[in-house]
């Protein structure tokens, strides 16, 4: 159950950038290959922002899907999760996108 | 405003006023951060990496399920590999000193670090753990993560590489239910070797899903209990050591 962490890491991350501010929203981009389970984190949330600038903001959760390159072929593939598969039937993808865990915006209001 | 997060990539902050319709006291403020959640775990990771090459330490980070025998290859590690260079070990569990115990009783300085309701160790508390080991220069340091095959996957600590311990009772299945932590190891010693002759568990689909998640990832069949394999282990971590930077022996 790293999301508790991982939480706990986004609200100190929005309450540090909101320096005194009041943190009403987090859009928080978790990608598919990213090893964390967005349903955990929503869970986690209220909980870590009790009590915090960020008490009572709204979480918003992009996902971006995964997408690999085959090291045998060169080919794009698209992955679901992290054990992908090659149309070449090449199993050894490089990850070029889903490992995403990033706070990409927030939404603050003056106190 | 810009910041770098250690990593040599600016960070373009935005700021656009948007009034909500709240009244002219409540102004709402859409901020651009673009902040990866685990920013600052990584920039103490760094720091550790940074002050582990100033004094020539290698550092390595033992992950695997409670039970793998961690404790029990540390303990054969220390006693066998203490004559070439200092070692010392970080040890994370949950609650008790009972691992830093043993790790003293075989022979090298232990500091134990107890998570609490925490299930893995970070960059911080490493870097306390650290601080207190007091490793000396050209020393091996092995942190021994909080028994679990899923969150240390995700927390760099500022080691080397990823040592993942798997054993042969949990199953040849492994590698393909826990691909993150395998993906993450640089090497996978498969211990308890010994019971090979009594549990069902077939290498050869053990390594077909090594191959599967990590193609690069070496694999050391050994057993801490009996001996076999371990001069392999050895000779990775010597070839580990021997790039130590920059006052390595």
């Amino acid at each position: 159950m790293h999301e508790l962490g991982v939480t706990q890491a986004v609200v100190e991350l929005a309450v540090e950038r909101a320096n005194g501010r009041r943190v009403t929203r987090v859009v928080l981009e978790i990608g598919k290959l990213s090893g964390v389970l967005p349903d955990a984190v929503r869970f986690c949330f209220d909980l870590c922002a009790e009590g915090t600038a960020a008490e009572g903001a709204a979480l918003e959760i992009v996902e971006p899907p995964g997408r690999g390159r085959c090291r045998s072929c060169g080919a794009d593939v698209p992955l679901d999760g992290p054990l992908g598969l090659c149309p070449c039937g090449g199993t050894d993808l490089e990850w070029i996108a889903g490992g995403e865990l990033r706070v990409t915006e927030l939404e603050l209001t003056d106190v | 405003m810009c910041k770098s997060n250690g990593d040599g990539h600016p960070h373009h902050d935005h700021e656009h006023r948007h009034p909500n319709g709240h009244g002219e006291e409540e102004r709402a403020t859409r901020v651009r951060v673009d902040r990866a959640v685990l920013d600052k775990n990584d920039r103490l990771a760094d720091y550790n990496r940074g002050w582990l090459g100033g004094r020539g330490v290698l550092a390595l980070n033992l992950v695997s399920s409670p039970g793998a025998g961690k404790t029990t290859l540390l303990e054969r590690t220390v006693r066998d590999l203490a004559a070439e260079f200092p070692v010392g070990v970080v040890e994370g569990d949950q609650e008790t000193d009972a691992d830093a115990r043993r790790i003293r009783a075989a022979g090298c300085r232990a500091v134990q670090l107890n998570t609490g309701v925490g299930c893995h160790l970070d960059a911080a508390m490493v870097a306390r753990g650290l601080e207190e080991l007091d490793p000396a220069p050209g020393s091996v340091v092995f942190i021994e993560n909080v028994g679990n095959l899923v969150c240390p996957a995700l927390f760099d600590l500022g080691e080397r590489a990823k040592v993942v311990v798997c054993s042969v009772p949990e199953g040849d299945d492994k590698p393909l239910k826990y691909p993150h932590m395998f993906r993450a190891g640089r090497v996978v010693l498969l211990n308890k070797t010994d019971l090979l002759p009594h549990v069902p568990f077939d290498p050869d689909r053990f390594l077909d899903g090594v191959r599967r998640v990590n193609p690069s990832l070496r694999v050391i069949p050994l057993s801490a209990l009996r001996g076999d394999g371990l001069a392999e282990w050895y000779g990775w971590v010597r070839e580990q050591a021997a790039r130590r930077q920059p006052a390595g022996v």
